[in-house]
């Protein structure tokens, strides 16, 4: 754990730049600390720290402390937080744009299953523009930790039982379309030159 | 009516076999055969916008050019589809910096995309357009005695609330009414049930999972209804593990053109419903059994 | 000493001061240019020396100068001296609005001896520097400006103002708290005063309260005795159920058109007796009792409150078998012994001429149902802070009790501050007064109860003389202060009706669930449903969010733009009782003034017919919105009655013939001030 002292040599003048930034976001400066972004969260519970005061950290510029943190990878996209914000921060979209920084710069935490998820889906779908949900999921079993199959082998009879689990591989008859496409689009850096 | 291109998005080729099986079998019974939208790619879903945001755009923007090429809307049964390409629909016609990029992808597939296309859902096309009284006459077996909690899940109505009431939606209250079911008043019917964790990080989701299913337990229903195939599942694959922590007597998770389905009279292996985890079989006979 | 800057060539040496003559033939124009600082607010981002240097060289210009505030003394005597020096006899202003000092400017025309008509204002401050941010840009439009004021200037002619009378009648809109103080002070003062009263009562909202912040004194205490007051005072005619209907006139002789709605009742024979009431066939109260918000029921025949002014029944059409079926036994009618009711009562018109109107028609309550999340309307036990007003008040439905719907005394009571205030989605104002009613009824409610309470608050505000300090009270007496919103609210079908409430504890960091058995919203103030009809009404304007308008915030707080009509209370924007009053105080001060001065010059600003160039054709006689222009058949063309023209220009416009004339804004005139904006150089 960090010690709890801050100097300001620890904040980033540009990542406080860069949040406020983003579309919306200039209104994390208006952020009123209410908390309602906080306790409409379903997954709060879980949180190092809550979507109000990330929000805060990452306007202060507290670049570590933001990228670093549990939040941004438990956030579901409910947008309970967005609709609910009395000052319309567009919070969710936030937490978007903190992932793609956070694997970017590859601050997250090492044991979160999640970015991981991200990446094999990504490879996924410029593969064969669908999702096979079955083997996603074998795969980021065997990039998170064999260990974690056993423990689902009564889920995945339960699917194989209900016909849930299919081995077919979906696939696009366009494959070539989505490389070309994706490519022409250009890469999106968040981080700023 | 314009022409709908139906999008049943990657999870229902899978685990959500059974909402595509239900939804065809639906519409085609309503004599509004679905067709499919040719050739679709995955929306990207959350995963993709954590990703890289052009990327994302651009991959989402596809299938809508493939709709507006056959001068359709798209019509979006799951809600994580819905909301990403509700949300590429809007940002590209906010964002002309991200239009052209979008667009200039596009042109390397020779496709083109004017804006032109609007995403529907469902129930919104159901109770809208087919409408309420042209499902009640259709209803063969009035599923008298069900008591169903409406479950509608977060990004049908959140940020956007296109077509229901952000905080107290009802088109899906009012087509389950129509089966002849009873609806209870269910207040967490659009709380988050974190699907998109609980495959990631089991412990945090089954804790929701308990909160939303033990509610409409406590409120009387006998089964759940949803829309979404990442909350079906949630809600229904994971209840034995939940029983391992909590007291919680199973509820059948169906997605609503099961139910639909079903007082239409469509055979129950037609609508999938054996393909629940917890079995919705002995609930539907027990009502069967009472009604008669 | 004050003319370092001044670059216009000097008088004694501009060879031929006919080169500025557009006149032909008239004396030559001399023009006075004076360009403002403002301080920094216009120097800031306009060159206000460039503009000077620019303007000293315009035709016609004589002088041109820049001061650090025009509108100050050295500034106006600057004019006066160089109108008696130099001859000027034009003047132009460069500064702010004319809503703010157009009249100073005038009168130091006049100062030194000039018609004040000869002098035009420009404003580069609202319309430059305020809104530019590019001081490159702002410049150049400053000199546009100034240099459509020095051409317009030169066809300028000397004018008359008019003067009018003021009637010495007044009337106020709204008789609650701030309308009952304008209307006595008023009265005292002598002055005839009109108080009209949409509902059967006066008295307003603080009728409904029982304790007021932060004195803790009783709201019918000190405000019954100002209601008889209103009623038994010789020089206030009261009328209640009345709306207004049109406004006619201007400043000093306004037509108001009020309507009365029957009540069924004749008031002057009514003693509020309640015979009636109990005679109805009606053996119980079956509809919901407006004044206690739904709390309690009343019959179709009743009395408004127990300390209602004027103490007169009135019976609900809507409700009254007799009204929907023709067959009820008329009960009511056989009970009063002062054959009071009259069944066939109609809706009454009448017009109100006054010199004077002050608008106190208050506030509404934020509707809750608009934030769902909070489960009004949903959950029985959830209350908005007006119900429990009712319920703490002795004279409410539970006789003071705080109870639940079913009864029972509360154990557990959050109260949620900010309910329909600082959100973007509702409303973004602080409605002021809700912190301190919040704590108010948390004192109230543990004072009467002894439960546990809970106040969420987001930033507790607390001034005011006495808050801070009736603040620090609450909190030593044990009520929790948690300093977050309430983001959910439900009640859990396995509890015993309690209500789950989400919130982040934003001190602890952390989220905390309590339960409750009452949950009370902290509703915000917000401009009345039908605020916009009245401003349309009596002309006048709104701020954001609907409030009505003062005429400067910090100048001229209780005045609006419609000359004579002026604001108290709570339509203008959230108050306190003490802060109403003083502004109820003020509004009556300044009608008063008006009143007392007993006439008003009025601009000259008005239209008139060249009877030679005018056809006839009554193009102009319908569009007129002051029914000023009348047909003079005799000789068959168009005549205008200059006091009741009001100088809208739209005759003006529309005649085919171009034989209206406007003064202050003459062709001539404009179209010299619209080529000298577009003469860009």
């Amino acid at each position: 754990m960090r010690p709890n002292i801050r100097t300001e040599a620890d904040r980033s003048p540009e990542f406080a730049h860069w949040i406020t930034s983003l579309p919306g976001a200039e209104k994390i400066r208006e952020c009123m600390h209410c908390g309602l972004c906080s306790a409409s969260c379903p997954l709060f519970a879980y949180m190092d720290y809550s979507p109000r005061q990330l929000m805060y950290l990452g306007r202060e510029g507290f670049r570590d402390d933001v990228l670093g943190s549990f939040t941004i990878w438990l956030c579901t996209s409910c947008y309970q937080c967005t609709v609910e914000c009395p000052r319309q921060i567009p919070v969710t979209e936030i937490m978007y744009a903190l992932k793609r920084r956070a694997i970017e710069e590859k601050t997250y935490p090492k044991r979160l299953a999640i970015p991981v998820l991200a990446r094999e889906f990504r490879r996924m779908v410029y593969d064969r523009g669908r999702i096979s949900e079955s083997w996603l999921v074998m795969k980021l079993m065997l990039k998170t930790g064999i260990h974690r199959m056993f423990g689902m082998v009564g889920l995945g009879w339960n699917l194989l039982r209900t016909g849930r689990f299919s081995l077919r591989r979906e696939t696009i008859r366009h494959r070539g379309d989505l490389a070309r496409m994706l490519e022409a689009v250009g890469h999106d850096s968040e981080v700023v030159p | 009516m314009k022409k709908l291109a139906y999008y049943p998005g990657c999870s229902l080729t899978g685990t959500g076999r059974a909402y595509d099986e239900s939804l065809r079998a639906v519409f085609a019974a309503l004599g509004e055969p679905l067709e499919e939208l040719d050739d679709w790619n995955c929306c990207g879903a959350t995963s993709y916008m954590s990703i890289d945001k052009a990327k994302a755009y651009a991959l989402a923007s596809r299938n809508l050019a493939l709709a507006e090429r056959e001068e359709a809307d798209l019509l979006t049964p799951c809600n994580a589809c819905y909301l990403v390409l509700e949300k590429t629909r809007r940002h590209l016609a906010d964002s002309a910096e991200m239009g052209q990029r979008v667009q200039h992808a596009l042109d390397a597939i020779g496709l083109r995309y004017e804006g032109k296309v609007r995403i529907r859902h469902p129930l919104e096309i159901l109770t809208r357009q087919i409408g309420v009284e042209r499902i009640k006459e259709a209803v063969k077996e009035p599923l008298k005695g069900l008591k169903v909690a409406p479950y509608y899940g977060c990004q049908v109505v959140r940020p956007y609330a296109t077509f229901d009431d952000q905080y107290d939606p009802q088109t899906m209250d009012q087509l389950l009414k129509a089966t002849g079911a009873k609806v209870v008043d269910y207040p967490f019917k659009t709380r988050c049930c974190g699907a998109s964790q609980t495959g990631t990080l089991p412990k945090v989701g089954l804790h929701l999972v308990y909160r939303l299913l033990k509610e409409a337990q406590d409120r009387g229903a006998d089964v759940m209804a949803v829309i979404c195939s990442l909350c079906q599942f949630n809600l229904d694959v994971y209840q034995s593990k939940l029983r391992r922590v909590y007291d919680l007597p199973p509820i059948p998770i169906l997605y609503f053109p099961q139910i639909l389905g079903l007082a239409l009279g469509i055979p129950a292996d037609e609508l999938g419903i054996d393909r629940c985890v917890v079995s919705a079989r002995p609930v539907l006979e027990r009502r069967a059994a009472h009604a008669a | 000493m004050l003319r370092e800057n001044g670059f216009g060539p000097d008088p004694l040496t501009n060879g031929d001061p006919s080169d500025g003559d557009l006149t032909n033939g008239d004396p030559p124009v001399r023009i006075g240019v004076y360009v403002c600082h403002c301080g920094t607010n216009i120097a800031r981002t306009v060159d206000v020396l460039r503009v000077t240097e620019k303007a000293g060289k315009l035709p016609g210009v004589t002088v041109a100068r820049d001061y650090k505030y025009m509108c100050s003394d050295p500034g106006q005597e600057l004019i006066k001296e160089d109108i008696e020096e130099l001859g000027l006899n034009r003047i132009v202003v460069a500064s702010c609005s004319p809503n703010l000092h157009e009249g100073t400017f005038r009168g130091a025309t006049a100062a030194g001896g000039l018609n004040p008509f000869f002098f035009q204002m420009v404003n580069i401050r609202e319309h430059a520097s305020w809104v530019h941010e590019d001081r490159e840009s702002a410049t150049e439009k400053a000199i546009d400006l100034v240099r459509a004021a020095v051409r317009r200037v030169h066809h300028h002619k000397a004018l008359e103002t008019r003067r009018v009378p003021i009637r010495p009648e007044a009337l106020v809109v709204g008789a609650g708290i701030a309308g009952i103080t304008a209307a006595l002070t008023l009265a005292d003062a002598g002055k005839h005063v009109y108080l009209i009263e949409r509902e059967a009562s006066i008295g307003g909202h603080m009728a409904q309260f029982d304790k007021t912040f932060p004195t803790l004194d009783c709201a019918a205490c000190i405000l019954t005795p100002k209601m008889t007051q209103v009623r038994n005072h010789p020089n206030i005619t009261l009328m209640t159920m009345t709306d207004v209907v049109k406004v006619d006139g201007y400043v000093g002789s306004y037509e108001v058109t009020v309507k009365h709605r029957p009540r069924y009742i004749d008031a002057s024979l009514c003693v509020g007796c309640q015979l009636c009431v109990d005679a109805c066939v009606y053996k119980r109260g079956k509809f919901e009792d407006e004044f206690d918000l739904g709390l309690s029921m009343r019959k179709p025949i009743y009395l408004p409150n127990a300390q209602a002014v004027p103490q007169v029944v009135l019976i609900d059409p809507e409700q009254c078998i007799q009204f929907s079926s023709g067959k009820c036994k008329q009960t009511c009618i056989e009970a009063c012994d002062r054959d009071a009711i009259f069944l066939d009562q109609e809706e009454q018109v009448e017009t109100l001429e006054v010199g004077a109107i002050i608008l106190s028609t208050g506030f509404q309550t934020f509707d809750p149902r608009r934030s769902p999340h909070y489960g009004y309307g949903v959950y029985p036990n959830v209350y908005t802070a007006l119900e429990v007003e009712r319920l703490v008040n002795a004279s409410g439905p539970t006789d003071g009790e705080i109870v639940l719907r079913d009864g029972e005394k509360p154990t557990s009571v959050g109260i949620v501050h900010c309910v329909g205030s600082r959100d973007e989605k509702t409303n973004p104002w602080c409605s002021k007064v809700c912190c301190m009613y919040s704590l108010k009824l948390a004192h109230l409610i543990k004072e009467k109860t002894d439960a546990e309470v809970y106040n969420f608050y987001i930033d507790m505000r607390t001034p005011g003389k006495g808050f801070e300090e009736f603040y620090q009270r609450i909190a030593s007496e044990g009520t929790h202060l948690i300093r977050g919103k309430v983001a959910s609210v439900y009640q859990p079908a396995d509890g015993d009706g309690e209500l789950l409430v989400d919130v982040e504890d934003t001190l602890a960091g952390m989220v905390r669930r309590i339960p409750v058995d009452m949950l009370i919203l902290a509703v915000g103030l917000e401009p009345r449903a039908d605020a916009e009809e009245v401003r349309r009404t009596f002309n006048i304007t709104c701020s954001g969010g609907g409030w009505f308008m003062e005429r400067h915030p910090k100048l001229a707080p209780v005045e609006t733009f419609t000359d004579g009509v002026y604001l108290a209370g709570c339509c203008q924007g959230p108050k306190d009782i003490p802060e109403t009053v003083a502004q109820a105080g003020a509004a009556a001060g300044q009608a008063l003034a008006l009143i007392d001065r007993a006439y008003i010059e009025l601009e000259p600003n008005t239209a008139h017919v060249i009877a030679e160039d005018c056809s006839g054709c009554k193009t102009c006689i319908p569009l007129c919105p002051y029914q000023a222009i009348l047909h003079d058949d005799e000789n068959d063309r168009a005549e205008i009655n200059e006091v009741l023209c009001k100088g809208c220009g739209v005759c003006v416009a529309a005649c085919p013939s171009g034989s209206i004339i406007q003064n202050l804004f003459e062709d001539a005139e404009i179209y010299e001030e619209i080529e000298g904006v577009l003469a860009y150089a």
